[in-house]
């Protein structure tokens, strides 16, 4: 999805505040938080770890902003212990939930949580070939960033098979695919408009190339 | 119930809520937290970079396959169920990012600084990473490619940073003091 989490490349955010913020936890209710979500696992909250990150992108846009990284999770626990029908809407206050069609409800695989997987297919790909990503916005999870699709990179390396993340976040099945790194040009991705000698790497799925 | 406000009185609420329903207990919790709080941090991956600036054999193993390499330490945390290790050398610098969340190595680097997790860091550094490095006092040659690392799958990303001289002769215990997180994650170098 087209969301306010996809934010590589986006302008306006000003310099980088590198004050700050070193050690796990900055507040103690980051900690109570952060061991939540882990615990919330094993509860049923969440149903894998592709599902727990669009439960992060389903939250309100401002609240992304405003409510830093462990408020995201806080977001995400709420809405997911409501659809996952562990707490009643009414026990908690939601700021974040933010449900525009109504949950998907599903039930966890019996696959390990580790997300490497054998695939049978070779892969469609070898090292130093130039691929296209596709160009498409599709509405739910992925893991294309919307500044490299539709762009030309060479393939970097091969990583085997892993779960898909498109299908995984909404109960579609593992559907393991052939994982790549791709390496792009600053210029492929951003035309004159960036720094001089910049390659940006990126670990993409087969599906979502296309040979040139 | 009345608005919570403060993420501070919503996830104390929560957790109330969630341990009278048993869904788990508060030393659950707190034992996470410890793990987090001090045993899971960049210590353990400035160990893995001391040794690999004086031990050939085991460098060679790191950028070959970083996940095998460093299973003897059977460090905690997760979040490395693949981990590469990309080498900084007088052509290439490398830095690394996650765009799309906050991906990042737990096991060896600990949980993200918060400028990590920044809208800032994560929108900017793919685009201008020269102009984003020298924020963090970190002036790249012209004549270097800056080759930025977007952990957009699972793969977590950590950089080998180059040694200074004046370690060449340090002990493994003092070189690896020498290593901080930030030039783990490509936006500082060793001192």
């Amino acid at each position: 999805m087209d969301g306010i989490h996809d934010l590589g490349g986006k302008q306006g955010f000003g310099r980088v505040d590198i004050t700050g913020g070193d050690g796990a936890f900055h507040e103690r209710w980051e900690g109570r938080v952060f061991a939540m979500v882990q615990s919330a696992f094993g509860a049923g909250a969440f149903i894998n770890l592709d599902h727990f990150r669009h439960t992060i992108e389903r939250i309100d846009p401002v609240a992304y902003l405003e409510d830093g990284y462990f408020g995201r999770w806080l977001g995400a626990l709420e809405t997911a212990l409501v659809e996952a029908a562990l707490v009643e809407a009414g026990q908690i206050s939601r700021r974040a939930a933010r449900p525009a069609e109504p949950p998907e409800r599903f039930e966890r695989g019996d696959g390990p949580m580790h997300s490497g997987r054998a695939v049978e297919s070779a892969p469609a790909f070898a090292v130093g070939q130039m691929v296209r990503t596709a160009d498409h916005g599709k509405p739910g999870h992925t893991r294309l960033p919307s500044y490299a699709r539709g762009r030309k990179g060479i393939i970097q390396s091969l990583h085997g098979g892993w779960v898909f993340p498109d299908t995984h976040a909404h109960g579609k099945g593992e559907q393991p695919e052939h994982l790549y790194t791709v390496r792009f040009s600053g210029e492929e991705l951003w035309g004159a408009d960036c720094d001089d000698g910049v390659e940006v790497c990126l670990d993409l799925f087969e599906s979502y190339l296309e040979v040139m | 119930m009345s608005e919570l406000t403060t993420p501070a009185l919503r996830a104390e609420a929560l957790e109330d809520l969630l341990v009278e329903q048993g869904l788990f207990a508060p030393e659950q919790l707190d034992a996470i937290i410890e793990m987090f709080n001090e045993r899971v941090g960049p210590m353990n991956g400035a160990r893995v970079v001391a040794r690999a600036w004086t031990e050939p054999t085991f460098k060679a193993r790191l950028l070959e396959d970083a996940t095998t390499a460093i299973a003897e330490y059977a460090f905690e945390g997760g979040q490395v169920d693949k981990l590469v290790v990309v080498e900084n050398t007088d052509e290439v610098h490398n830095v690394v990012v996650c765009t799309l969340c906050s991906c990042y190595p737990w096991a060896v680097l600990g949980l993200p600084p918060k400028w990590y997790k920044d809208p800032a860091y994560r929108s900017r550094i793919v685009r201008e990473p020269r102009r984003v490095l020298e924020e963090f006092g970190l002036e790249i040659a012209q004549n270097k490619t800056i080759r930025v690392w977007d952990s957009s799958a699972e793969v977590r990303y950590m950089v080998l940073p180059q040694m200074p001289e004046r370690l060449a002769t340090a002990d493994e215990t003092a070189r690896a003091a020498a290593v901080s997180r930030d030039a783990m994650i490509g936006v500082a170098l060793v001192q």
